[in-house]
């Protein structure tokens, strides 16, 4: 496709988020979607009632830094619960309570350990929906009805007219052929 | 999609065969059916309005306690030299312990891949959170001058002096609200995608903002489960250690004093023994009776109950293992304070206390041998409200006999709860099932998201074939290409 013609095709599509084909089962969205993978589309994504396992390698997603940045926040949370401690009991105003060391590892560790979960959990929690782009309230997708069943027992593969090989015809086509059963326009 | 009805009755399994999870043909469709339907009906079952109205009331008096309480000072309690702690941190670890079977289902339940827990997890874990809250009121309102309560925090007091970290009351702030905060967390997070049902569902314009807002604009992309399943795995594996963290510390509080009876190595794995213990029953008591109401006994089938029941013969059998501990650690250590107070346990003045704890929590569940107690309703809903009381006398026991006789007879005393001290602690019963009861009306009571992925399903392929009772693909990741390609083979 030349650049013209690609032009032309941009503005036809105008308008146009995605194009959401339905699938009925697991099996067939997983197959669906090694298919789209091979195709090479990359702003696409299938959607399914439930995790199914598989789909990452269907679908080709890397495996997700979440854990790297729970580490850092446990590490984070371990490092506050020592300073927290020093620096209130044995720092900023040292009292000796029935001879105890004013730091030490027994007496002072449930605390780390409990802001060390702290920390990480939040980050856990936060990190993933931070990385999901969640809340967000409004998506061109609720606008299909038949989108609505996704959370029941539908599956659903979306590829977004911003893919670089998105073009409206061909990849409405390219989705009934890999079994799609509707092939619907989303709007913006 | 669907399951095809080759079930046998649950009690058919044996080696090479387990029974379904999910009983009566179900569907994905159907089980978001019913467990949506009982928050879309118009209106609950009459026994819900008749529960609620109790616990209310019983709610009403709890707020009236505690402002009494705050009116007057705590000598309304039959508090008294020496007994010092009584009904009230009874009551705390008391519903602590109920609060650990929820993540003990949610996180090491999840860990151990045992794919059961999916149809009672997010049960357990409300009943968690609602039990930690009633925990949390009692050590908050047990401090005297509760406008100085928030010398717990890690705040300067008014003479710029903070608080003593040392102090297993301290390490028990920092325990118990963080127990509350994850589990929480571990709680919503799992009902996201069950909101979003409810979201999609919703017919009233209420009721799609409200979900709406709750589910987060969550769109089961595979791009966010994945994420999710990530997350959800990370917070287990956090959740697993915290929760055997948090029944240890609430043991510190008394392991770590000189009292006898009380300062003994073997409190924290006891008290995490009992914790599951009670808690287990605790969800076994809401269960029944929730299950027989909304319908759901296809998904919280009796295979769910029994397995619950061997749970609490094996915690049970460990409680009693570790009162027998006791005893001839009292024996061996040839302490004769040691020795005094657990003969005065069975012996002395709070021996009916003993005793119920004992029959209650060691004989009782011990009919649970028998596949015929595990898989008969009543009998389950018995023994499960009697472990409940034999729990809240162990902590008694625990308390109250060590503070009434230590040292010096000349100080000894016997406590008597007064009124106040009885109706509070009625009163913490009372917001416990007002909030859950505000639960099953209100939020999906079955991880439905969970439970579809233990359902059967169908592919052309051998390793899609999951069968009933096939327990593969509980991680992110187990099911990658290479374990994919080698199965089919």
């Amino acid at each position: 496709m030349g650049a013209k013609e690609r032009a032309a095709a941009a503005v036809e599509s105008r308008g146009l988020y995605a194009l959401l084909a339905e699938f009925e089962s697991v099996n067939e969205t997983l197959r669906a979607c090694e298919r789209v993978r091979d195709a090479g589309f990359r702003h696409w994504d299938a959607f399914t009632p439930f995790p199914v396992h598989g789909m990452n390698d269907a679908m080709g997603i890397k495996q997700t830094r979440l854990p790297l940045l729970v580490l850092g926040a446990g590490l984070t949370g371990m490092a506050t619960g020592f300073l927290l401690q020093w620096w209130m009991n044995a720092h900023n105003y040292p009292i000796l309570v029935s001879g105890k060391p004013f730091m030490g590892i027994p007496g002072n560790i449930p605390v780390v350990f409990e802001l060390t979960i702290l920390f990480s959990a939040i980050a856990a929690f936060v990190g993933m929906l931070a990385m999901n782009n969640l809340p967000m309230l409004h998506h061109p997708i609720f606008k299909s009805e038949r989108f609505r069943q996704v959370t029941t027992d539908r599956f659903f593969i979306a590829i977004e007219a911003s893919d670089p090989k998105f073009d409206e015809a061909r990849t409405a086509d390219f989705l009934r052929e890999i079994g799609g059963l509707s092939v619907e326009r989303v709007e913006e | 999609m669907s399951t095809k009805p080759i079930e046998r009755p649950f009690d058919a399994e044996d080696p090479g065969y387990r029974a379904p999870l999910i009983l009566g043909g179900n569907t994905f469709a159907t089980v978001t059916e019913k467990v949506c339907g009982i928050v879309e009906k118009p209106k609950p079952p009459r026994a819900w309005y008749i529960a609620f109205a109790v616990s209310l009331s019983l709610t009403m008096v709890l707020f009236a306690m505690i402002a009494y309480l705050f009116f007057r000072g705590v000598g309304v309690w039959g508090l008294q030299v020496p007994v010092g702690w009584a009904f009230d941190i009874t009551n705390f670890v008391f519903w602590v312990g109920i609060g650990h079977a929820g993540t003990l289902i949610s996180a090491i339940l999840f860990l151990f891949r045992q794919k059961w827990r999916t149809s009672i997890n997010r049960f357990a874990e409300a009943m968690t959170i609602f039990a930690v809250i009633c925990a949390g009121i009692f050590p908050a309102i047990h401090v005297g001058r509760v406008w100085f309560a928030w010398f717990l925090f890690p705040l300067p007091n008014q003479n710029l002096i903070w608080p003593n970290f040392r102090s297993p009351l301290l390490w028990d702030v920092f325990a118990v609200s963080t127990y509350m905060l994850v589990s929480t967390m571990f709680w919503f997070m799992g009902m996201i995608p069950d909101l979003a049902t409810l979201r999609d569902r919703a017919t009233g314009r209420i009721r799609q903002v409200i979900y709406g807002i709750l589910a987060l604009g969550w769109r089961g992309s595979n791009r966010q489960w994945h994420r999710y399943e990530v997350a959800y795995l990370l917070l287990a594996a956090l959740a697993t250690p915290l929760v055997l963290s948090v029944h240890s510390v609430v043991s510190f509080d008394f392991a770590v004093s000189q009292v006898p009876g009380w300062h003994t190595t073997i409190f924290p794995p006891y008290f995490v023994a009992g914790a599951i213990f009670s808690g287990f029953a605790m969800v076994m008591t809401l269960m029944i009776p929730s299950r027989q109401f909304f319908g759901l006994k296809e998904i919280i089938t009796m295979r769910h109950l029994e397995n619950m029941a061997k749970i609490i013969l094996a915690t049970g059998s460990m409680v009693g293992l570790a009162y027998a501990t006791e005893f001839f650690i009292a024996w061996y250590s040839g302490n004769p304070y040691e020795m005094f107070t657990f003969l005065n346990r069975a012996m002395g003045p709070y021996a009916w206390a003993y005793w119920i704890m004992v029959s209650c929590n060691v004989l009782v569940p011990q009919l649970f041998w028998l596949k015929r107690a595990r898989t008969s309703i009543p009998i389950l809903m018995i023994i499960s409200i009697l472990v409940n009381v034999g729990m809240w006398f162990e902590r008694y026991v625990i308390i109250v006999t060590s503070l009434s006789r230590d040292y010096l007879p000349s100080a000894w005393g016997y406590f008597k709860p007064t009124a106040v001290d009885l109706l509070t602690f009625a009163g913490s019963f009372g917001l416990f099932f007002t909030l859950f009861l505000l639960f099953v009306r209100f939020l999906p009571m079955v991880a439905m998201a969970e439970v579809k992925t233990v359902m059967r399903q169908e592919g052309p392929e051998p390793w899609q074939q999951k069968g009933p009772g096939d327990y593969r693909g509980d991680i992110p990741q187990l099911h990658d290409a290479k374990v994919i390609e080698r199965e089919t083979k």
